[in-house]
C-alpha cells in the first residue's frame, strides 16, 4: 500500500475511533448516533439472524438488473447517437443538463406504468444510471485515436473486425468510466426509491426501522449499505485505475 | 535463349524495375472545378525499384502524406493510376506495410502482442509466430520490455513497437510516414540505423516521407523534393550511397554536398508555404 | 438558430412520446402533457403551492450558500496540499456515489424534523462536488502559474487573488452546477421523507392521494427550473472560459 493509502486509513479509522469516544462518553447521545462498535455487533447479528437476507437480496437483485439495464442500453444508444451526427448535436445539449433536473420526482410515474415492486425501481434506477454510460460512450468513441482507425485499414479489416479489435479496446477506459458511475447510480437509485416509496429491500428497511425507533437495527443496515457500497466501488475503481494507466502516456 | 523467351526476361526485369509506378496521379480534395476544391497532389510520375530506399521531402502540406495516402490504397487519386506489382492500387494492397507519424500502437496489448497481432489474424501458427516476434522484438530492441504495455514505454521505443508490428508481417512495400517526427534529434540518427538495417534484412522498397533533409539525405538513395501545394516532384537527387551505411555517414564530404542541393530546391518552395500560409 | 433546432426537435419529440404513453395506457391515469400544464396552471395561482414552494426555495437557498462556501473552503484547503489531496480523493469520491438517502435518518435524529434537516441533507448531496473539483482544480493547476508568480515577486496572498482563484474558476462552477442541482434533490428528497411542507412533501402527498395530474406539475416545474438554473451557470461557465 501507498504512504497516502496509510494515511488514508489512519484518517478513517480515527474518525470511527472519535466517533466511538463520542458515543461512549455521552457527549453525542445514544438516542442520536450509537458507537460503531455497536453498529457491527449489529451488522453482525442481522446477517446471522438472517431477519433481512430477503431485503439484502432483493436490492441487490435490483441493482444488478439496473446496472446491467443501464450499460448495456447506454451503450447501444450512445454508439447509435455517436454514428447520427444530426441526432447527436441534437441530444447533447439535453445529455449535458440532464443530471441537473430531479428524475428522482418522476418515480411515482414509473409506479404507475410498471406498478409497485421492483420493476418501478429498476426503471427509475436505469433513468438515473442511463445517462451517465451514454456520455461516457459517445465520448470513449470520440477518443479512439484516427491513426488506430488507419491502422485497421491498413490490416484489411472489416467493420465488425474493427469494431471488436480495435474500436471496443481502445474506448474500453472511457466505457468502464461510465460502467463504474452507472452501478453507483444503480445503487443510489434503487435504495432510494425502497427508501421512499416501496415496501421491500434494504431501504425500506432503514426507513422502516427509523419509523420504529429501532436504532440498532437502523445503523447496522446502514453500514451494511456503506461497507457494500464501498466495495463495489473499490474493487471497479481498482479496474478503472489499470485501465487508465494504459492512457497515460 | 529464343527471341521469346529474351523478351520475358526483359518484361521481368522492366516489372522488377518499377516495383511501384504512379503515372500522372493527381489528387483534388472536393469536387473538382468547384471554389471549395483543393488540388493537393500532382500530377506525380514515379517509379521506385524493387527494394530501393526512396524518400520524399516537401515543404508542410504539399501533399506528402496524400501520396502515401494513395500507396497504401487509403485514398484514390482523381486522376492519373497508381500500380503496386503490375497491379493497379484499389483498397489496401496486401504486402504493404505503413508506419504513422502518430503513436499507433494498441495500448490494450502488451509490445509482444501488439507485434503478434498481424500474425495472429492471418492464422499462423503458435511457434511460427512466437519465432518471428521474438526475432522483431529482438531485432528492435525491446527484448527486455516483450511484457511491457506501450504506456510504459517512451516515445521512440513505441514507435519501434509500431515498426516491429509492420516488419513481422514480412511486407514487400514498406510506407513510413514520417514516423521520426515526435522524436528528438539522436533518437531520430538511431531509429534511422535501425530502419537501415531493416531494410537491408528484408531486402523491402521503402518510401519513406520527411520534413527532415539530413534524414532522407542520410537513409535514401534517391530523394524526391516536393513543390509546395500542388505536391509534384521538382528534383529527384541520386545520393550512390552503398548498401551497407549508417548514421555515420553524416560525416562524409558528400552528405553535406546532397543536402545542400535538396535544400537549395526546397528552399524555395517552403518560403512559398511560409507567406501563403 | 441550428444549435436551438435541433434541442427543440427533442424536447418535442419527447413530448409526444409522453403523449403516445398517455394515450397508451389511459386506464392508468397518466395525465397528458396538456392536462399536466393546465394543471401547473391552477397550481401557480394557488396560496397553498406557493407556501410549499417558499419552503423548498428556502432550503435549497440556504443550502447552496452554505454547500458552495463550504465545498470551496475545503475544497482549496485539501488542494493546497498534495498528500492531503491524494488522501481524501478516494474517501470524497466513495461519500460521493454513497446512497446517501440512506444516512437521512441519522440528520433527522440530529437536527429534528424541521428545516434545519433538509438543509443539512441537501449540503451532504451538494458540497462534495464541490470540494472535488475545487481541489483537483488546484492539484492540476499547471506549475508554471505558481512560478510565474512566484517569478514576479506576487506575494502568497496576491498568488492566491489574481493567480490562482481565476485559474480554478472554470472548474469551481462547473463543480457548482453539479453540487446546485443535487443540492435540489437532496432537499426534495429530504421533503418526500417525514416532512410536512416544500414541493417534495407536496408531490408525496398527491401520489398518495392519486392525483397524478398534481404530481407531475410540480415535477415538471421543478425540472424546468432546475434545467434553467443550470443553463445560467452553463452560460457564466462559457463566459469565464478562456
Amino acid at each position: 500500500m501507498t504512504r497516502e493509502g496509510w494515511i488514508r486509513l489512519v484518517v478513517v479509522a480515527a474518525a470511527v475511533a472519535a466517533l466511538e469516544i463520542a458515543c461512549r462518553t455521552g457527549w453525542i447521545p445514544t438516542t442520536v448516533v450509537i458507537p460503531p462498535s455497536a453498529m457491527a455487533t449489529s451488522l453482525y447479528d442481522i446477517l446471522v439472524s438472517g431477519t433481512h437476507w430477503g431485503d439484502i437480496l432483493v436490492s441487490l437483485r435490483s441493482v444488478a438488473a439496473a446496472g446491467v439495464l443501464a450499460i448495456g442500453l447506454g451503450f447501444l444508444v450512445g454508439a447509435v447517437i455517436h454514428a447520427l451526427p444530426p441526432v447527436r448535436s441534437a441530444a447533447e445539449p439535453l445529455l449535458a443538463s440532464y443530471y441537473a433536473v430531479p428524475t428522482f420526482m418522476f418515480y411515482p410515474v414509473f409506479i404507475i406504468l410498471f406498478g409497485v415492486g421492483s420493476a418501478a425501481i429498476v426503471a427509475i434506477a436505469v433513468l438515473l444510471a442511463i445517462v451517465a454510460m451514454i456520455s461516457a460512450t459517445l465520448i470513449g468513441l470520440d477518443r479512439i485515436p484516427r491513426v488506430l482507425g488507419k491502422t485497421a485499414l491498413i490490416m484489411r479489416m472489416g467493420p465488425v473486425e474493427r469494431a471488436f479489435r480495435i474500436s471496443l479496446p481502445a474506448a474500453m477506459p472511457y466505457l468502464f468510466t461510465g460502467v463504474k458511475l452507472a452501478v453507483a447510480y444503480a445503487f443510489i437509485g434503487v435504495i432510494a426509491s425502497e427508501f421512499i416509496l416501496s415496501g421491500a429491500g434494504m431501504g425500506y428497511a432503514i426507513a422502516y426501522a427509523y419509523n420504529n425507533f429501532n436504532n440498532r437495527e437502523m445503523y447496522g443496515l446502514m453500514l451494511l449499505i456503506v461497507v457494500l457500497v464501498t466495495i463495489v466501488n473499490t474493487a471497479l475503481d481498482a479496474v478503472d485505475r489499470r485501465l487508465q494507466a494504459r492512457l497515460r502516456r | 535463349m529464343t527471341v521469346a523467351a529474351l523478351a520475358e526476361v526483359a518484361d521481368v526485369s522492366a516489372v522488377e524495375d518499377r516495383h511501384v509506378r504512379l503515372a500522372g496521379v493527381t489528387r483534388v480534395f472536393g469536387r473538382p472545378g468547384t471554389p471549395k476544391s483543393v488540388h493537393a497532389l500532382g500530377p506525380i510520375d514515379l517509379d521506385l525499384r524493387r527494394g530501393e530506399f526512396f524518400s520524399v521531402v516537401g515543404p508542410s502540406g504539399c501533399g506528402k502524406s496524400t501520396l502515401l495516402d494513395v500507396l497504401a490504397g487509403l485514398s484514390k487519386p482523381t486522376e492519373g493510376t497508381a500500380e503496386f506489382e503490375g497491379r493497379p492500387i484499389d483498397g489496401v494492397p496486401a504486402g504493404v506495410g505503413v508506419v504513422f507519424q502518430e503513436d499507433a500502437s494498441f495500448p490494450w496489448l502488451t509490445v509482444a502482442d501488439n507485434v503478434a497481432f498481424g500474425l495472429r489474424r492471418a492464422g499462423v501458427d503458435a511457434a511460427e509466430i512466437a519465432r518471428r516476434v521474438d526475432y522483431a522484438v529482438g531485432f528492435m530492441g525491446l527484448k527486455a520490455f516483450a511484457g511491457a504495455y506501450p504506456a510504459q514505454l517512451s516515445g521512440g521505443m513505441r514507435q519501434r513497437v509500431c515498426i516491429a508490428r509492420t516488419l513481422v508481417m514480412q511486407p514487400r512495400l514498406i510506407l513510413l510516414d514520417e514516423p521520426f517526427g515526435a522524436l528528438d534529434q539522436q533518437t531520430r540518427l538511431l531509429m534511422g540505423d535501425e530502419l537501415l538495417r531493416l531494410w537491408r534484412e528484408t531486402s523491402a522498397t521503402v518510401l519513406l516521407i520527411t520534413h527532415a533533409l539530413d534524414e532522407a539525405a542520410m537513409l535514401s538513395d534517391r530523394v524526391g523534393v516536393m513543390s509546395a501545394r500542388p505536391g509534384v516532384f521538382i528534383d529527384v537527387v541520386e545520393t550512390g550511397w552503398e548498401v551497407e551505411r549508417d548514421s555515420r555517414i553524416v560525416s562524409h564530404h558528400r552528405f553535406g554536398d546532397i543536402t545542400g542541393r535538396l535544400w537549395e530546391k526546397l528552399r524555395t518552395e517552403s518560403l512559398k508555404h511560409l507567406r501563403d500560409g | 438558430m441550428k444549435s436551438v433546432l435541433g434541442p427543440a426537435a427533442v424536447l418535442a419529440v419527447l413530448l409526444l412520446a409522453w403523449e403516445v404513453l398517455h394515450l397508451a395506457v389511459a386506464n392508468t391515469g397518466l395525465p397528458s402533457p396538456l392536462a399536466t400544464l393546465m394543471q401547473l396552471v391552477v397550481l401557480l395561482g394557488e396560496a397553498e403551492f406557493w407556501a410549499h414552494a417558499s419552503q423548498t426555495a428556502q432550503a435549497f437557498a440556504a443550502a447552496v450558500v452554505l454547500s458552495t462556501v463550504g465545498g470551496i473552503a475545503l475544497g482549496i484547503l485539501l488542494g493546497m496540499n498534495r498528500t492531503a489531496g491524494t488522501v481524501s480523493e478516494p474517501i470524497l469520491v466513495n461519500l460521493y456515489s454513497l446512497p446517501k438517502v440512506t444516512l437521512y435518518p441519522v440528520v433527522l435524529l440530529i437536527f429534528g424534523l424541521g428545516i434545519s434537516a433538509r438543509i443539512a441533507f441537501g449540503i451532504m448531496h451538494g458540497m462534495i462536488p464541490l470540494t472535488l473539483f475545487t481541489m483537483n482544480a488546484i492539484l492540476q493547476m499547471k506549475p508554471v502559474y505558481r512560478r510565474s508568480a512566484a517569478v514576479m515577486g506576487l506575494t502568497p496572498w496576491q498568488t492566491s487573488v489574481s493567480v490562482v482563484l481565476p485559474a480554478i474558476l472554470p472548474e469551481v462552477i462547473t463543480g457548482a452546477r453539479l453540487g446546485v442541482s443535487l443540492c435540489l434533490l437532496g432537499v426534495l428528497i429530504g421533503e418526500m421523507f417525514a416532512s410536512r411542507n416544500g414541493l417534495g412533501y407536496m408531490v408525496m402527498h398527491a401520489m398518495e392521494r392519486g392525483d397524478m395530474p398534481t404530481v407531475l406539475a410540480v415535477a415538471l416545474l421543478l425540472a424546468i427550473v432546475a434545467l434553467l438554473v443550470n443553463a445560467a451557470l452553463l452560460a457564466l461557465d462559457r463566459a469565464w472560459r478562456h
